[in-house]
């Protein structure tokens, strides 16, 4: 496909996030946003939900932009951005102007919870969008409180590991199956230790017309409790222990884009991190199995309707 | 131009298709939903050239009108009650992103208890989100209004977004006759949408709506209040510029109805300002030289105009149909405070009358002004009076 990468050299040097912005050392959203600038081509308009992408980066009067950037609250960014589009599709029809891609980034918080309707009536309208959700997994830029993405048995600050509750009890939500459910055309997963993967998505992302949805895995070392230095080494072992599937969905086509045959235990994942580390207690025991059976179930659906798809 | 028979939600509607609007977001609720029924099918005729975004809720109708502004079109919506309360945030975004934006409110209750009926607490609840807020009196000047209110929220020295109130059904849904402009005379006094004069831009990137810290966010408020206060001016020369184009005008941002010699005024805002004016015409007829002050505007509120209006008069019946609990009620108060440094003070007699759509007759606006009068010649306190409350005020303990 046409703007395709084989190596990391082959992507554009341009950058369209400039640096100086407040993100925390180690942070998974630049490489997300940097990546996505530069594979979207064209004229662009950034939307960005409430959440630590927005308020580190537009410090009034300071922007990392370098393309129209525009905020409206929570838990309607998919709703902004519809309005947006129809806009640029009145300018277009009525003055000429090329209508630009629509890039919506918002967090977990703002996508699988507060902004689920405003993105379900999005996708089902079919605005011409790439909804990207940048998924660190808690609410991050409240002080990591437990969302609908938070994995099971991870500590947060409103799911701490205690004696009685050890974490967070309930399974995470499956954001692309729902996207997917919408009818969208193509619907894929990301993660920063894989950007040659990771830009090839949005590519193709970009090139569809109509509401596309990307889930990127998004390391947050403040959240997760890790090195900040380990960002990629984190993110890696998410894919390799099958905790973090690559795969894409294209025109009813399900394809793993990573195969992992021969997975990590999770337990190398899990034991890097300050949020799952009670998890190791032999008491815990029984979270982790449940935990590693989710992840086991997901891998085998997956593996189910990629197998189907050929 | 052409006359038609027409409600006030086809007035909203016709407004809206003279006025070139390019982005409609809206969701369905009583008794606004004819409104954007009737823009649907402006769309779907081709007689608009709008995209209307069917939206799923009232706050993403917003949302997509604020992302449609700020993509440099000009954007509508129609709402009422509860639907306002749901989208009061965005409400609220709007008027701090200063994005003109128009939006019909027709006035209903809130619930609960359930009611579908008019009174004018949805709107005067958004009274501090930064929005102009306009009320209309007649389906004629339902239209007029709609087609002003993106002049007055589109000039540069406002950008401000612009809700154009009308009484729900007793306005929605009258049938009036109305004098319809001819597009092209519409087209003169409100031109086609530019993207201007901040917008998201793709040729010149710039960031809207950031994060400001405390040493930035007190301007940004100033530029808002300092814009409201600029409406004020731009209200009334839309107004004067409408009239040399139609031959009507409606005062600005009063209304006087028999004003000039009254001692004692009716205030209010909204439609039953006509029954108001019934009950004045009845009371000069027996001698009592009585008159209504009609707001047209709520927000800015109209203080300069409104002490050189009631200057001279002895006693002013404020009529509310809006309830502030622990107040008790919301024009009284605004009234009250825009006059206190009056040379010389008018007494001021408040009154709550048809909450949640209770009818209110010529009649009882007599009796109010009669009410008022014994209050001002006893020089009792002008604290709040409900009127229609079944079994009296007393009867409620």
């Amino acid at each position: 496909m046409a703007g395709q990468v084989k190596s990391i050299k082959e992507i554009p040097r341009e950058e369209l996030f400039a640096p100086g912005h407040r993100l925390c050392a180690g942070c998974g959203i630049p490489p997300l946003v940097r990546i996505v600038l530069k594979a979207v081509p064209g004229p662009k308009v950034v939307v960005t939900a409430t959440g630590c992408l927005e308020v580190a980066t537009t410090i009034f009067p300071y922007t990392s932009w370098r393309v129209p950037w525009v905020h409206n609250a929570f838990e309607n960014a998919a709703a902004t951005a519809s309005g947006i589009e129809a806009a640029f599709r009145i300018l277009e029809k009525k003055r000429g102007i090329k209508r630009p891609k629509i890039i919506v980034f918002g967090g977990d918080g703002g996508t699988f919870d507060i902004g689920l309707q405003a993105l379900s009536g999005a996708l089902e309208r079919g605005h011409d969008m790439i909804y990207i959700c940048y998924d660190n997994e808690a609410y991050m830029n409240t002080g990591i409180q437990r969302s609908g993405a938070t994995p099971r048995g991870a500590a947060t600050t409103t799911s701490p590991a205690g004696r009685v509750i050890p974490g967070k009890m309930e399974r995470k939500k499956d954001l692309l199956g729902i996207a997917i459910a919408h009818g969208v055309r193509y619907a894929a997963t990301l993660n920063p230790a894989f950007p040659v993967d990771m830009y090839n998505k949005i590519v193709k992302a970009a090139s569809v017309e109509g509401p596309t949805v990307l889930h990127y895995l998004c390391p947050c070392p403040t959240g997760w409790r890790f090195d900040p230095s380990r960002t990629i080494e984190v993110a890696r072992l998410a894919v390799m222990t099958r905790m973090w599937p690559l795969y894409e969905y294209e025109d009813g086509r399900y394809r793993i884009t990573v195969m992992v045959k021969k997975p990590r235990p999770i337990e190398d994942y899990i034991k890097l991190q300050g949020r799952f580390r009670h998890l190791l207690q032999p008491e815990n025991k029984w979270v982790l199995d449940q935990l590693r059976r989710d992840v086991e179930e997901f891998w085998e659906r997956l593996v189910r309707l990629a197998s189907a798809s050929e | 131009m052409s006359r038609l028979v027409i409600s006030g939600n086809e007035a909203v509607a016709l407004g809206v298709k003279l006025s070139r609007v390019q982005v409609v977001a809206a969701y369905p609720i009583t008794p606004q939903t004819a409104i954007v029924e009737k823009i649907a099918e402006y769309v779907e005729k081709g007689e608009l050239r709008a995209e209307f975004i069917r939206v799923e809720s009232e706050h993403s109708a917003m949302a997509a009108c604020i992302g449609a502004a700020a993509g440099g079109a000009r954007a509508f919506t129609a709402t009422s009650s509860q639907g306002l309360l749901y989208m009061s945030e965005m409400v609220f975004w709007a008027g701090g992103a200063r994005l003109p934006i128009v939006m019909a409110v027709v006035t209903r209750a809130l619930a609960p208890p359930w009611s579908i009926w008019c009174d004018h607490n949805d709107a005067l609840s958004q009274r501090d989100s930064g929005w102009v807020q306009l009320w209309a009196e007649s389906v004629q000047e339902v239209l007029d209004m709609t087609i002003q209110a993106f002049r007055v929220a589109e000039d540069e020295e406002v950008l401000l977004p612009v809700m154009v109130c009308l009484d729900g059904f007793i306005l929605s849904h009258a049938y009036e006759p109305a004098d319809i402009p001819e597009q092209s005379a519409v087209d003169s006094f409100l031109p086609e949408k530019k993207p201007a004069p901040y917008w998201l831009d793709p040729s010149k990137p710039a960031a809207y709506c950031t994060i400001a810290a405390p040493d930035t966010y007190m301007e940004f408020r100033y530029e808002m209040y300092r814009a409201m206060k600029n409406a004020e001016r731009v209200i009334k020369e839309v107004d004067e510029e409408w009239c040399r184009l139609t031959g009507r005008s409606y005062g600005g941002l009063v209304d006087c109805y028999r004003c000039d010699d009254a001692e004692v005024a009716i205030l209010l805002c909204g439609a039953w300002a006509g029954d108001a004016k019934e009950a004045v015409d009845i009371l000069r007829r027996k001698g009592v030289k009585a008159g209504v002050v009609r707001l047209r505007a709520t927000r800015p509120f109209p203080t300069e105009d409104l002490r050189a209006v009631v200057e001279g008069m002895d006693a002013l019946a404020v009529v509310d149909r809006s309830l502030s609990p622990g107040l008790p009620s919301i024009l009284w108060s605004e009234v009250r405070a825009a006059l206190y440094d009056s040379v010389k003070r008018v007494y001021v007699k408040g009154f709550i009358a048809g909450l949640g759509g209770r009818d209110v007759t010529p009649g009882d606006f007599i009796r109010i002004v009669h009410s008022t009068l014994e209050g001002f010649r006893r020089g009792e306190p002008g604290e709040v009076e409900w009127i229609g409350l079944r079994g009296g005020e007393s009867g409620h303990h």
